[in-house]
């Protein structure tokens, strides 16, 4: 399923520039070694850690997208870095539960 | 000054003596969150460049990232060396820093010694070095407590 369509469903809110990609599949965790270990290329990650580290760890493993919970924002370094890395932020109010549900009735399994 | 070893896997390449086609070798500087990751994002983008096996080069940016981050936890500052030889990737990171008193059980997964500050941000889950373990076919620990740590890991290339 493409990012932007998936944004669109679940309300999120852009908050870096869009580049559109696909999604392949999902990974939550706010734990940054659990993510760049167990995230797959591809994956939209849920989490609401949102600072450099994570940022670099989502790039070298091919992360396509990040959604931020419980309205978190992300600086504008984090904002500047992930459009440098190409990997969209969305914001949303949701908490990670929420999403997870929206994102499974959205379709992506 | 009392070093402890700790080693796994099959060594395939002497340490010293080997043909390396490709080095280079990456500063990490102690407490550097906001450059967090970049020596790992360095090396994938060399090694992207070899055109080496993109799952290779995802076991070693794992590797590398946990390494490095460690360093900036841990210690006061290292020098991640980067080897590309005609049948493996290997790294070799030495640090200044606190050194690791009880090898065993910094490798048992769980075990953290990071701080409030460093778990706020999502680290501390015990899962760094057992990560650059899963990862690599040769790791490799050297530490002594108060002067610093030394981390070799190797991956092989086809087979
Ligand atoms: N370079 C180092 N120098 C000194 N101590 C270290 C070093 N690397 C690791 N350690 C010690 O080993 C422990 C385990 O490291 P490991 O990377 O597995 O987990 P962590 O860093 O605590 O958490 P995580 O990596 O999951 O964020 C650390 O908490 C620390 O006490
Ligand atoms: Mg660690």
């Amino acid at each position: 399923m493409k990012l932007s369509v998936l944004a669109e469903k679940l309300a999120l809110k852009p908050v870096t520039e869009m580049c559109d990609k696909e999604i392949t599949g999902v990974y939550i965790s706010d734990m940054v070694s659990d993510v760049i270990a167990n995230a797959k290329p591809g994956d939209l990650l849920v989490t609401v850690q949102i600072h450099n580290n994570v940022i670099a760890a989502a790039n070298l493993v091919d992360i396509a997208g990040i959604v931020v919970t419980q309205g978190k924002l992300p600086t504008e370094d984090v904002r500047k870095m992930a459009e440098k890395a190409q990997i969209p932020i969305f914001s949303t109010d949701l908490s990670r539960w929420q999403v997870t549900t929206m994102l499974y009735e959205a379709g992506v399994r | 000054m009392n070093e402890s070893r700790w080693s796994t896997g099959e060594p395939r390449v002497p340490w010293e003596g080997a043909e390396i086609l490709y080095g280079e070798s990456i500063r990490i500087v102690g407490d550097d969150f906001e450059h967090g990751g970049e020596a790992a994002a360095k090396i994938k983008a060399i090694l992207k460049q070899f055109g080496l096996d993109p799952a290779v080069i995802r076991r070693l940016s794992i590797a590398n990232f946990e390494a490095e981050m460690n360093v900036i936890m841990y210690a006061q500052e290292a020098e991640m060396q980067l080897q590309v030889l005609p049948d493996a990737v290997r790294v070799i990171l030495s640090d200044r820093g606190q050194g690791i008193p009880d090898i065993g059980q910094a490798l048992q997964e769980g075990y953290s010694t990071a701080t409030p500050r460093m778990r706020q941000r999502g680290f501390g889950a015990g899962l760094g070095l057992p990560n650059i373990r899963r990862n690599t076919d040769e790791f490799e620990i050297i530490s002594t407590p108060g002067v610093g740590t030394t981390l070799r890991y190797t991956i092989h290339l086809q087979g």
